[in-house]
């Protein structure tokens, strides 16, 4: 339904900002990539040089060998020779400079693009959750890829198109050296061949960048669509879904179409143009050499200009054509690159071994365009090698509340303290090994089992892998996998289970022997059979000193019954804690909330 | 050519099940025939292709001539023939860069045209696969079916292709012209440029393999770049970062030197196709030179070779390159094709298929095994019949098979032995849209689409007003939560519907079920995580809206199944026992433990001692 148009209607306006602001991006990559950038550069000047040394050679051989062998009836040996090696040593040079041209450009471009990929990419693991949220999947996913590479694209062209004005400079001299008067056909044709490209590309990449985005619109509707297959098949709105794919793909075709009528007419009229130049040469060049005013050998070399300068000519139509194709998609990794309120991670360590004591004071949350806040004014201690419930109707907080204890979001204001040290002051690894969020929506990478319980941590073997598993009743239907814990799980663990699945994410947590291990509402989709056997479990070894402070969100009274206190959430308030035998004779809401069946059982 | 190498190197990752290898041929041939509005007029187009290579060649011709006339020793000079030459060109320049543009306009339109339903037909083809192919590939690979892969076959049609034809035939005629002008200087140009041609096969073979490794370095870079993106909070949450950051770094590594590496192929190519066109000028001057000076050839034709020769280089530079295009392209047209080709499994019969009576619906597993592709099998010797307006309650331990027996009894899939009737029509004979009509699932997973509540909403039933949404909220007992939206019906539920808390989100999505209102409801843990307070306001509401219906309800809270006519347990895959609560509760077995774990902890006074 609604897709990300980041629509490029910026690129019609103000043109000669996006311009300024293109050549600054030029600027940054080539500062960025100097050595590299210079040597495409000089590779691409012998390129563009040697271009015309051929035609100024075909000339040469034209007054020095044909037409002095072709009179004489002899052939004129010695420049014969000097000919033969001109052609083939500038080709040779020609050649170099190519490689130097498209290889060490080639290496600039994917050099830059991998570099920004690694920037955004980094940005990604530093920016918080908040920002996260706040921006589609999708277009991260395209900030890093489509958007990266159409920023810099335009060094594909670049050092050839600064070749070419080499080229022009060197033609218009190697011109005025042979005859003055063809030399104006070329101040003519190349200027004309200049001007057009420009104008071409300049109408050309606007409509280019909206077929470009529209691309991505397509792209976003099918995938949605494939990833809302179910609900799609069970709602039957797949002639609907079909019709939304057809409208965004016949924009697409249409925007294609009209790039392609602005191809049809400028490829043809610049192809033709160089032609006509010749054309030209060859009328004007007749009287030229009527009037003795020029040799025959300057009429052919300047003809061949005309050929071997039409096609590279079209390189810096090309740069201009990306720049603000470039500067649009820039904007949008900059967006990336210039986000700030990256997560600040303290320097300090949590002192002490096993479980550790919580606190939260004072805290408040809203959520950003949110206009009220979904926790206000917290107060909450849980004691080192606790139980603690939360208990809340639907949307009153509690996941809110899990995501802070791990810094998923920072209060905005309060703090959340660990054995009395505030959470922001401690690294991020010795938050991560203190506590092991269980999130209510299971996310399985897709990876093997092995990975998606240990995490890349190597200080996790098979065995404590298994052990967790066993706890958390996943051992059976893991053994049972066809290759046990290496069996690649698909995108998102599709190919279990949600009871599965959400097994895998407990186990996850339960192998790094967190100091306060969170779960939230993590056993939803678990029988109860299993549940109370996993938390009766977890409850065993905090009673022995080896377990971890609990928090837990559950609505399950075998889960309440666990917990020393519970904490009654009320949109955001704490409305009542203290243990649940108290909180139901006391509080009527909790006792609504939490005694829901027994009181419907009765009621029957 | 501005957008030619973006696309290339966003090309999709090889899919894991290549098809079975169809020559280059016989993919163009079928694919050409799934598109017929390219065939349409294509004759027509490709003669205005070459056509319009006819200007370029006809330059030599008049270099040639003005340079015998005259120009060439200046003497008795010609004029008038070299005017009316040029003259004629001029003519012959300006219709070509007409057939040109023709050419273009003709082969976008039609080209396009035809690719926006190819589209369409592959995207539809998606969804009438089984949700289990969705489910084993992934997402981004079935996208690309419909996007890059597309993509690349229209820039075959529209560049690659075309440049074939006119490259080839621009070669044609000026070996035809250079013939017609002297055979032994042809020969000294084709020998020049032989072996470039002879090696060009082996260029190509290294070219499509070096591309081939960057497209799967593509497709394996850009699943590494999702996981800090799509899997954020669990980096977060379990620092994780450097993990990740090593993995994404050496995914872009590996893209990177797959790209050099192809690139270089690309460099060393076309700088020797250069190299060729320097050794057949000089073999041209050279030889040309001592002919004509024996008698053979006019001082025009040596010159006009030089020309000549420049029709070759081009074409040559780009031969490697184009052919790389080609083969990339027929690679994703036998893609497509074999997505099209991939029957779909769940079939809709469509008009030939049976209706289900418009009456309260009855359903029958009659002997029903499933197994995931490749799978064991995840139910086996399902046999039970549902009463019209029973209300059913399906238990079992996590695997046991409740979601599959949900999956099929909406046809989400076929059993691969037995039948699924409802109202005693087989499912596979049952047209969609009127299987839609009478069955409607809530799954597992809240799924919300990216986009404002009330089109969310609307899903369920397409044009709903704001009135009718409204009244949903209120007559499923959850007007107080929806008043409590400050935007209403405006509300943006964020990416799969993550602007909303877990519960909320299931909330809507069985609002969106009621509005459908179907004869027959299957809700898979519809309401997991929603609190027992609002979950049983909302589904005895919901029980009350669709009074006289039938229902399948899945749930882990055996409140469900209390009050539920009829419960069906499943353990490890088979129906094990099946009657009322109480029944069963006499009976013991899997219910019994199942309900006594659940009574258990519904009356646990305080803290239990371990
Ligand atoms: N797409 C799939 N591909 C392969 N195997 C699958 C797939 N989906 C489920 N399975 C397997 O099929 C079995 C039954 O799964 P199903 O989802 O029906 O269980 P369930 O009873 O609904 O469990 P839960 O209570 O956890 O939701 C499980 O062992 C699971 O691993
Ligand atoms: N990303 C978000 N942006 C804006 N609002 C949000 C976001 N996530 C949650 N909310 C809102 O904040 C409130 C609290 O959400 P939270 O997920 O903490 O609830 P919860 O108590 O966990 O609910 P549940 O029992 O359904 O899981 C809800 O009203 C929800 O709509
Ligand atoms: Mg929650
Ligand atoms: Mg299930």
């Amino acid at each position: 339904m609604s897709v990300d148009t980041a629509a490029p209607d910026d690129l019609t306006g103000t043109d000669d900002r996006i311009m300024r602001r293109g050549f600054g991006l030029l600027g940054r990559g080539i500062v960025a990539e100097k050595w590299w950038f210079t040597v495409s550069v000089v590779g691409s000047l012998l390129y563009g040089a040697m271009t015309v040394a051929d035609a100024w050679v075909l000339g040469w051989a034209t007054d020095h060998v044909i037409r002095p062998s072709f009179e004489r009836g002899d052939v004129a040996e010695g420049a014969l020779w000097t000919s033969v090696f001109l052609f083939i040593g500038v080709a040779v040079l020609r050649a170099l400079g190519i490689v130097g041209r498209r290889l060490v450009g080639g290496l600039v471009y994917y050099r830059l693009i991998a570099d920004y990929r690694r920037r955004v990419t980094r940005q990604y693991l530093s920016l918080p959750m908040s920002w996260h949220h706040r921006h589609p999947t999708g277009q991260l996913l395209s900030n890093a890829n489509a958007d990266v590479e159409a920023t810099w694209a335009v060094f594909m062209p670049l050092p050839m198109a600064l070749g070419v004005v080499a080229m022009l400079l060197t033609a218009i001299v190697a011109m005025v050296e042979a005859d003055v008067v063809l030399t104006l056909v070329g101040l003519v044709v190349f200027p004309a061949l200049f001007g057009i490209n420009v104008f071409y590309q300049r109408w050309l990449s606007p409509k280019a960048a909206r077929a470009q985005s529209l691309r991505g619109d397509v792209s976003a509707v099918a995938h949605e669509s494939f990833d809302g297959a179910t609900v799609v098949k069970s709602l039957g709105r797949e002639a609907d879904e079909t019709e939304r794919f057809r409208a965004a793909t016949e924009r697409l075709r249409d925007a294609n179409i009209e790039v392609g009528r602005i191809r049809s007419v400028f490829d043809p009229l610049l192809e033709a143009l160089p032609n006509l130049g010749i054309l030209l040469v060859i009328v004007l060049g007749v009287g030229r050499v009527a009037s003795g005013a020029a040799e025959p050998g300057d009429v052919v070399q300047v003809a061949y200009l005309f050929t071997v300068v039409a096609f590279p000519v079209r390189a810096i139509g090309w740069v201009l054509g990306e720049l603000p194709r470039s500067v649009v998609s820039w904007d949008r990794v900059d967006s990336v690159l210039a986000a700030t309120g990256s997560m600040q991670y303290g320097d300090r360590t949590l002192p002490g071994a096993g479980a550790v004591q919580l606190d939260l004071r004072d805290v408040t949350y809203t959520f950003p365009d949110a206009d009220r806040p979904v926790l206000s004014h917290l107060d909450l201690h849980v004691g080192r090698g606790s139980v603690t419930a939360v208990v809340g109707s639907t949307g009153s907080g509690k996941s809110t509340l899990t995501s802070l204890l791990v810094r998923l979001v920072d209060p905005e204001q309060g703090r959340v303290e660990l054995d009395g040290v505030d959470v922001r002051t401690l690294t991020h690894d010795d938050l991560a090994a203190a506590v092991a969020l269980v999130p209510q929506s299971t996310f399985l990478f897709d990876d093997s089992v092995r990975e998606n319980v240990t995490l890349g941590s190597e200080h996790v073997d098979d065995a404590t892998v298994w052990d967790a598993l066993r706890t958390v009743q996943a051992e059976d239907f893991v053994r049972a996998l066809p290759d046990g814990l290496d069996t690649q799980l698909g995108e998102r663990g599709t190919t279990l289970s949600g009871g599965q699945r959400q097994r895998l994410a407990l186990a996850r947590a339960l192998v790094r022997r967190p100091r306060l291990l969170v779960m939230d509402d993590a056993t939803s989709a678990l029988d109860p059979d299993v549940e109370r056997r996993i938390l009766s479990e977890l409850a065993a070894r905090t009673s022995d000193g080896t377990g971890p402070t609990v928090l837990v969100v559950a609505y399950r009274k075998a889960t309440i019954a666990l917990a020393d206190e519970v904490v009654f959430l009320q949109a955001g308030r704490i409305a009542d804690r203290g243990p649940h035998h108290e909180l139901v004779v006391r509080s009527a809401a909790y006792r609504d909330l939490v005694d829901a069946y027994d009181q419907a059982r009765e009621a029957q | 050519m501005t957008t030619t190498t973006a696309e290339r190197r966003t090309a999709a990752p090889a899919p894991a099940t290549e098809a079975h290898e169809v020559t280059g041929w016989a993919v163009l041939r079928r694919g050409l025939a799934l598109s017929p509005q390219v065939m349409e007029g294509l004759g027509v187009t490709l003669l205005l292709a070459l056509l319009s290579t006819v200007g370029a060649s006809v330059v030599p011709i008049v270099v040639r001539a003005a340079i015998d006339d005259g120009l060439g020793d200046g003497s008795q000079m010609d004029e008038g023939r070299i005017f009316l030459y040029a003259g004629l060109t001029l003519v012959v320049v300006l219709l070509t860069a007409g057939a040109g543009y023709a050419m273009r306009v003709r082969l976008f339109t039609r080209s396009e045209v035809a690719l926006s339903d190819l589209r369409v037909r592959a995207f539809r083809h998606v969804h009438d696969l089984s949700v289990l192919t969705q489910s084993s590939e992934r997402r981004g690979v079935l996208v690309s079916r419909v996007t890059s892969d597309i993509d690349q076959i229209s820039l075959f049609l529209q560049f690659t292709g075309v440049m074939i034809v006119v490259s080839v035939g621009q070669m044609l005629v000026a070996t035809m012209i250079m013939a017609y002008y002297s055979w032994q200087l042809t020969l000294v140009v084709l020998v020049c440029f032989l072996p470039l041609w002879l090696s060009l096969t082996l260029f190509a073979k290294h070219m499509s393999r070096a591309y081939d490794t960057v497209r799967r370095t593509v497709g394996e870079m850009i699943a590494v770049i999702a996981e800090p993106v799509v899997g954020a909070s669990v980096v977060r949450s379990y620092a994780i970062e450097r993990r990740t950051q090593r993995r994404v770094d050496a995914g872009i590594d590996r893209n990177y030197r797959a790209n050099i590496r192809a690139q270089s192929i690309v460099a060393v190519t076309f700088a020797s196709a250069g190299v060729a066109g320097g050794l057949a000028n000089a073999g041209v001057i050279a030889l040309g030179v001592v002919l004509g000076v024996a008698g053979g050839l006019s001082m025009g034709t040596v010159i006009a070779f030089a020309f000549l020769v420049g029709l070759f280089v081009g074409p040559a530079q780009q031969a490697t390159q184009v052919i790389t295009d080609a083969q990339n392209a027929i690679a994703s047209w036998r893609r497509v094709i074999a997505l099209l080709d991939t029957p779909a499994d769940v079939v809709d019969p469509g008009e030939r298929g049976t209706t289900i009576p418009d009456e309260p619906l009855g359903a029958r597993f009659a002997d029903v095994a499933f197994a995931y592709p490749g799978g064991p099998r995840v139910l086996t010797d399902v046999d039970v019949e549902i009463a019209p307006r029973q209300r059913v309650a399906v238990v079992g331990e996590t695997g046991s098979g409740k979601t599959t027996f949900a999956k099929l009894l909406t046809r989400l899939m076929d059993p691969v032995e037995g039948a699924v009737l409802l109202g005693g029509v087989d499912l596979r004979d049952v047209p969609f849209s009127d299987l839609r009509r009478h069955v409607v699932m809530v799954p597992q997973e809240g799924f919300l689409f990216d986009a404002t509540l009330r089109e969310n909403l609307q899903y369920g039933r397409s044009g709903a007003t704001d009135a009718e949404l409204e009244t949903a909220f209120t007559d499923l007992g959850l007007a107080d939560w929806y008043a409590g939206l400050p935007q209403g019906l405006d509300t943006p539920v964020g990416q799969r519907g993550e602007s909303l808390s877990a519960g909320e989100r299931q909330l809507v999505a069985l609002v969106r079920a009621a509005l459908a209102d179907p004869a027959f409801l299957v809700l898979d843990e519809a309401t997991s995580a929603v609190d027992p307070q609002t979950e049983l306001r909302a589904t005895r509401a919901l029980d009350t809206l669709l009074s006289g219906r039938t229902s399948v309800t899945i749930a882990h809270r055996l409140s469900t199944a209390e009050s539920a006519d009829r419960v069906l347990v499943f353990d490890a895959g088979r129906l094990v026992q099946d009657g009322s609560h109480a029944e069963l509760l006499a009976e013991g077995g899997v219910y019994g433990r199942l309900h006594a774990s659940w009574v258990a902890q519904s009356n646990l006074p305080g803290r239990m001692d371990a």
